[in-house]
């Protein structure tokens, strides 16, 4: 098992044709994902390596089976296309596009939100946006992930940072520990899945025996994953903050990694894991030295 | 992106909010002017900085006549303005606001903001004005008033006006319900029109004028949204290059993330989160990092090029650190990047690189033969021990 995506994910490309959209679908498809179809408005008919390009989502999802999809688009257009994809009935969409304005990523949750108890079942899950993807080691990857940095084992990663998970799982190999899936839920203020989300899914899912959090600062997403692992979760929890030595009021980077207003802190984060019995990796360094000794006090 | 009061006020009136009229000034002279023809009884005069706080360290002040306007005028221009917001330099102050000084009968907290625990835009309130808005949230959170707004309806005439009842709630008032009902909706019209992150009226004001009773936005401060401004090409104008950090601004135009600290270690790290960590790290080993710097995803060559020329720039920096998980590029393609950037920018601080994927060891091997200053990491605690090192010695 894993979690939300495997060798059966049918994924459908919007914005294929673009330079990124291009390069990422060729790495996705060589590392064994299935790559049904590409969506670019105007460009249906067309093919990229084979791959069948359509003017709507609809007409790919119709055509192909396609059931997730993966959004590598320019921004302006970003919240648009996790509209169409949801409207087009596939059940994941995987947003990398990041800069997309604030205001256009509240409309399309709302947007997603209304397909929660229509006929055809639950609302569509967004992941994303302004993040790496998701990936189960050795059957699927969607997003721009270096696969090399993964291998399959028993420890799911979740992180709000790229080039974190990236470190965090690539440390966990060289100790010989994989990972069961691997989820970047973006570093925006609005994002689609969150953390608790991810985290329930590791708890149901029997490959997760660990789960590594990688949250920084901004907002208190870390504190409510805090609390739902308090009180929720069996499965030990490593975590992991950045940005100890970030000033107040300055965007890190990432739109949503903010102390605004002296919230949203390290050091509160830190607090609330520690708090919740999550054993939190001092350094970047040591993260998979962490994840290594929590396994090794569970067996 | 932030902008000055009057910049606020400008978009806020525009969309129906209303204010004690005002005007802004770069000179005393243009000050006395513009309160001449506001020709009101007294005026305010007010610094316009990127900082809250003004009135603290003497930023904002009361003139009787235009005169004095000038006056006040003459003594804000020009000062480096301390406010609690600034730190200890302060802020040069470049313009002044001159208001009509109106009597606040009461003052109340209103804001809109993008609530993230819930996707949605929140309407925000409070009976308390000139307040600190997270102090109070914090210690009396029962004295705030909220209600959260659905995208796809927006803000309902019948919402804003049960938050005006909320928010109003003294008798004496009761007449005013209608226009704070009016500029709370013209407040969400601003908000979503301009792709606002933040607007916040703070304090909004029951004023007494000759014909009664008027509520209106003492001061205003307006965020907007950097990933929006492409659609508001005449708010985009609006950035005051004076406010922002010459080279934060210069990064952001190539498309690199950059922001100065205090400390006197460089760094160049590809992704934001690993960027900030590596900070931390560099801390935890004694060290005080200068820069944060997100170079990128491919990190090359011209990138790495440009973001040397930002770290180098500040005289404080004594050593460089260079942290990169070579994601989809290999380390050795990003390693030869890294030395000819360093060459092209005539690097003459110590220079710890550390890399980690594809194709390391050769990575580390071209970085070890170049001819320059330059030491190789073992993994990210050797590397923060090498970088604070280097910048102890130097």
């Amino acid at each position: 098992m894993s979690i939300l995506v495997n060798k059966y994910t049918k994924v459908i490309v919007q914005g294929i044709t673009g330079s990124s959209g291009r390069f990422h679908t060729e790495q996705c498809a060589a590392y064994g994902t299935q790559v049904v179809a590409g969506a670019v408005p105007g460009r249906g008919g067309s093919d990229v390596n084979g791959i069948p390009v359509f003017d709507t989502v609809a007409e790919g999802v119709a055509a192909t089976g396609a059931n997730t999809s993966m959004i590598l688009v320019p921004a302006r257009f970003a919240a648009d296309s996790v509209m169409e994809a949801a409207a087009a009935g596939v059940n994941l969409i995987v947003c990398i596009s990041e800069h997309i304005p604030v205001l256009d990523m509240v409309r399309a949750k709302a947007y997603l939100a209304r397909f929660q108890g229509a006929p055809t079942g639950a609302a569509p899950r967004l992941i994303g946006p302004n993040c790496p993807g998701i990936i189960t080691p050795g059957e699927c990857k969607i997003g721009v992930m270096p696969a090399f940095a993964y291998s399959r084992g028993n420890v799911g990663i979740v992180s709000r940072s790229g080039t974190l998970t990236y470190e965090a799982a690539f440390q966990l190999k060289q100790l010989g520990i994989g990972q069961s899936t691997c989820v970047g839920i973006g570093g925006d203020p609005v994002i689609g899945t969150n953390f608790v989300d991810v985290l329930q899914l590791f708890e149901a899912d029997a490959e997760t025996h660990a789960v590594v959090m990688i949250g920084e600062i901004g907002g208190s997403a870390e504190e409510t994953a805090a609390a739902f692992v308090k009180a929720k979760m069996s499965k030990p929890v490593v975590g992991f903050i950045a940005g100890q030595t970030a000033p107040s009021g300055k965007r890190m980077g990432h739109a949503g990694a903010i102390i605004s207003g002296g919230k949203g802190t390290a050091a509160e984060k830190i607090a609330a894991l520690e708090n919740a019995d999550i054993v939190v990796a001092e350094s970047l360094a040591t993260i998979g030295h962490t994840v290594a000794s929590v396994l090794a006090n569970v067996a | 992106m932030n902008i000055h009061e009057y910049q606020a006020k400008e978009i806020l009136k525009s969309h129906g909010v209303s204010m004690p009229p005002g005007g802004v000034a770069e000179a005393p002279d243009e000050a006395e002017t513009v309160a001449r023809e506001l020709g009101c009884a007294q005026f305010i005069v007010k610094a316009q900085i990127h900082a809250g706080g003004r009135g603290k360290g003497g930023g904002i002040k009361l003139a009787k006549t235009p005169a004095e306007v000038r006056q006040q005028a003459e003594n804000i221009l020009g000062m480096q303005l301390i406010t609690p917001q600034t730190g200890p330099e302060g802020k040069l102050v470049r313009q002044v606001l001159v208001t009509e000084a109106v009597h606040l009968d009461k003052e109340f907290y209103l804001a809109i903001l993008v609530d993230r625990e819930i996707s949605q835009l929140a309407l925000i309130g409070c009976a308390e004005g000139g307040i600190n808005i997270e102090e109070v949230a914090a210690q009396t959170p029962e004295k705030i008033i909220r209600t959260q707004l659905d995208p796809a309806f927006g803000l309902t005439p019948f919402q804003a006006r049960q938050f005006a009842y909320r928010l109003i709630t003294d008798e004496a008032y009761r007449e005013l319900i209608p226009k704070a009902t009016q500029l709370i909706l013209s407040l969400y019209d601003a908000f979503t029109a301009c792709d606002c992150s933040l607007v916040e009226i703070n304090p909004l004001a029951i004023v007494k004028t000759g014909d009664g009773l008027d509520i209106a936005a003492v001061d205003a401060k307006v965020n907007l949204d950097d990933n929006a401004l492409w659609r508001h090409p005449e708010l985009a104008a609006m950035r005051d290059p004076h406010e922002e950090d010459a080279r934060e601004l210069e990064a952001s135009e190539s498309g690199l993330s950059y922001i100065r600290l205090d400390g006197n270690i460089g760094c160049m790290v590809n992704g934001a989160g690993l960027a900030m960590a590596t900070m931390d790290i560099i801390k935890q080993h004694g060290g005080e990092p200068a820069n944060f710097l997100d170079v990128g995803g491919g990190a090359s060559t011209e990138a790495v090029a440009h973001a040397f020329r930002l770290i180098l720039a500040d005289e404080n920096v004594k050593a460089v650190l260079v942290n990169i998980f070579g994601g989809i590029m290999k380390c050795d393609t990003i390693a030869n990047g890294i030395v000819e950037a360093a060459k092209q920018v005539s690097l003459n601080v110590p220079l710890v690189v550390r890399l980690e994927g594809t194709n390391v060891e050769l990575g580390k091997q071209i970085i070890a033969d170049s001819e320059m200053n330059v030491q190789s990491a073992e993994g990210l605690a050797d590397a923060a021990q090498l970088a604070v090192a280097a910048a102890t010695a130097a």
